[in-house]
């Protein structure tokens, strides 16, 4: 599975006078998870759209593994499987009958159809509806049988846009953890989940005005964007009184700390990992009822946020 | 069977655009024969095959080649009024149900972005859906073609005129061909409800209004109409077969064109080419935006 790449070389796409996607040069390869953030508008979609054949480029050039779409779209597409948007499938058809339609038009040796369909379906937690018709799900279904579709063709390259859309908080879940197992492959997402992209990917490219703002690790985006600092959210058995909010405020590293609701309190702190950890044992030690700590904000979160204002 | 290359990918074998077009014709056709729209229009046929099966049997008339001896052959005056009036509009229908939004759904419905993005070219999604749609339209007609000769063969015997194969033969031509102007306008929309609405007014009413126009009107010959050219099903049964009439004189004339047969088919074997030339291309170019 080595070798596999997505290149956009001067990619443009004009809709009229509207540029949605402008000169955007980006290489990604190898075999890893590359988040694709950007604000409603910015361009993704468009981007994903150029890559799988469903619109065409205003001008420059969208490679899978080397072959430009518009010359050679079959070949292209051959070791890359995609979602964009929320597809429907052909009501009368069952899932089952709706994947082996792709495994046959993808080429999936005969032997091996069943097999694959039903690994992809198991993944989905979909077994059950396999032979029910598709006209007969709800929205999410089809976005799990959709995700499924993916699977099929052991593709080299995964171009997934907003994959979790319309799933409830397990399907959510379920889907990161089938874009994890993705290990061997070059996953291209797109998400507006930050903590999504956090978990399941390891760089991240972003865009803005279909322009190409940043593309490097997750690490090193956090670390040259996100600043010192970051936020968590305790949560505690009975009420917080504002003695010991005091209490709190005075902890080294603590910027600001608010009552969400009374048993709730965001706060605000400088520092990393280490300073979160050592502000997670004092509060435990403080003896004040903490039951929980969850980080709100993530690195990757700040850096989003600073890079996209700054282009405002 | 799926035809190999040598081009494999990811230990798929690449498939050949002809065994893919059969793969979206298998499982469009199986959309089709499915959904409701297939039964409401068998319905229509049966109803339709029902009330002139009723009319014949009940009333006898002599418009159906009943009590008419001064008739050669009054099987044939039965398959005249029976299919020959019938025939056309069950087309037209067919074509409307199955072929007008055949290429537009993929856009508004968005199945388009579950077939589209995998590796294959436009056209064999086009040309697949294009064959489902002749295949549900094509057993439509047969069940036609079934009543009419049923009725025909329990009223006089199992000699069916020769005109009637014909004509069955040039209404499938017609299918053919009227199909392909459908999916050029269903590529021509993104919306179901516009594509099925131009094709509708089109064959029911708009070529009909150009054909008197041009004939009744301006006096010329429709040569460039489908509809005229689909008269041919009709004047076939007709013995014998029609040719140009004029009624009145001087300024006060009225002429009706009739097709020959040569002429009718190749007006729908040019509509044909033409048009599905031209919706593969509108098709292969239009974008998948929402």
């Amino acid at each position: 599975m080595s070798g596999s790449s997505i290149e956009a070389v001067n990619l443009s796409k004009s809709f009229g006078s509207f540029a949605a996607v402008s000169n955007l040069s980006l290489k990604l390869e190898g075999t890893k998870c590359i988040g694709f953030l950007g604000p409603n508008g910015a361009g993704k979609t468009t981007t994903m759209k150029m890559f799988t054949g469903l619109i065409s480029p205003t001008q420059g050039k969208a490679l899978i593994n080397g072959v430009d779409i518009k010359e050679d779209k079959k070949k292209a597409l051959g070791s890359c499987a995609s979602l964009i948007e929320t597809p429907e499938i052909y009501p009368a058809l069952t899932a089952r009958e709706a994947l082996m339609m792709l495994c046959e038009l993808r080429g999936v040796p005969k032997g091996e159809r069943t097999k694959r369909i039903d690994e992809a379906l198991g993944k989905v937690k979909m077994q059950e509806w396999a032979d029910k018709k598709v006209g007969s799900y709800s929205k999410g279904m089809k976005q799990r049988v959709n995700v499924a579709s993916t699977l099929l063709s052991d593709p080299q390259v995964i171009i997934l846009d907003e994959p979790s859309t319309g799933l409830d908080p397990r399907g959510q879940s379920e889907v990161r953890d089938i874009v994890k197992s993705l290990g061997n492959r070059l996953v291209f997402m797109s998400s507006h989940l930050l903590s999504e992209v956090t978990e399941v990917c390891q760089e991240v490219a972003m865009v803005d005005h279909g322009k190409l703002i940043v593309y490097d690790t997750i690490e090193n985006v956090t670390a040259k964007f996100a600043g010192d600092g970051g936020a968590a959210e305790a949560g505690f058995s009975r009420d917080v009184d504002e003695a010991t909010l005091a209490r709190i405020l005075r902890l080294e590293g603590v910027d600001k700390a608010q009552k969400s609701d009374p048993r709730h309190l965001s706060i605000r702190f400088k520092g990393g990992l280490q300073t979160q950890e050592r502000l997670f044992t004092q509060l435990a030690a403080m003896n004040i009822g903490i039951v929980s700590f969850r980080e709100t904000s993530t690195g990757l979160e700040d850096a989003y946020l600073k890079l996209i204002q700054e282009t405002l | 069977m799926i035809a190999m290359s040598s081009d494999n990918q990811g230990g798929n074998a690449r498939v050949s655009s002809l065994n893919q077009i059969r793969t979206v014709t298998k499982y469009a056709f199986l959309n089709y024969f499915r959904a409701r729209r297939f039964y409401v229009m068998l319905a229509i046929v049966l109803l339709v095959g029902g009330l002139l099966t009723f009319a014949a049997a009940y009333y006898r008339p002599a418009a159906f080649g009943f009590g008419t001896p001064s008739s050669e052959n009054p099987a044939l005056t039965l398959y005249s009024v029976f299919w020959g009036s019938f025939a056309t509009l069950v087309v037209l229908l067919s074509v409307v149900f199955f072929g007008g939004d055949a290429i537009s759904s993929e856009f508004q419905n968005k199945t388009g972005y579950f077939l589209i993005p995998n590796p294959l070219r436009r056209s064999v999604v086009y040309v697949g859906k294009w064959l489902a749609a002749l295949g549900a339209s094509t057993l439509i007609l047969g069940v036609f073609v079934l009543i009419a000769l049923a009725n025909g063969t329990y009223f006089f015997g199992f000699s069916i005129p020769y005109q009637f194969g014909e004509s069955v033969f040039f209404a499938w031509i017609y299918l053919v061909s009227a199909m392909g102007l459908t999916f050029l306008f269903s590529s021509l929309f993104k919306s179901s409800i516009t594509s099925i609405l131009t094709t509708v007014i089109l064959f029911l009413l708009a070529f009909d209004i150009v054909d008197l126009i041009a004939s009744v009107v301006a006096g010329i010959e429709p040569w460039f109409s489908i509809t005229y050219a689909g008269g041919i099903i009709a004047n076939v049964l007709t013995v014998p077969y029609p040719t140009k009439t004029t009624i009145g004189t001087g300024r006060f004339h009225i002429t009706t064109y009739y097709a020959s047969i040569p002429e009718g088919l190749a007006i729908m074997a040019v509509y044909f080419v033409v048009t599905a030339a031209l919706g593969l291309w509108l098709f292969e170019r239009k974008e998948f935006t929402s």
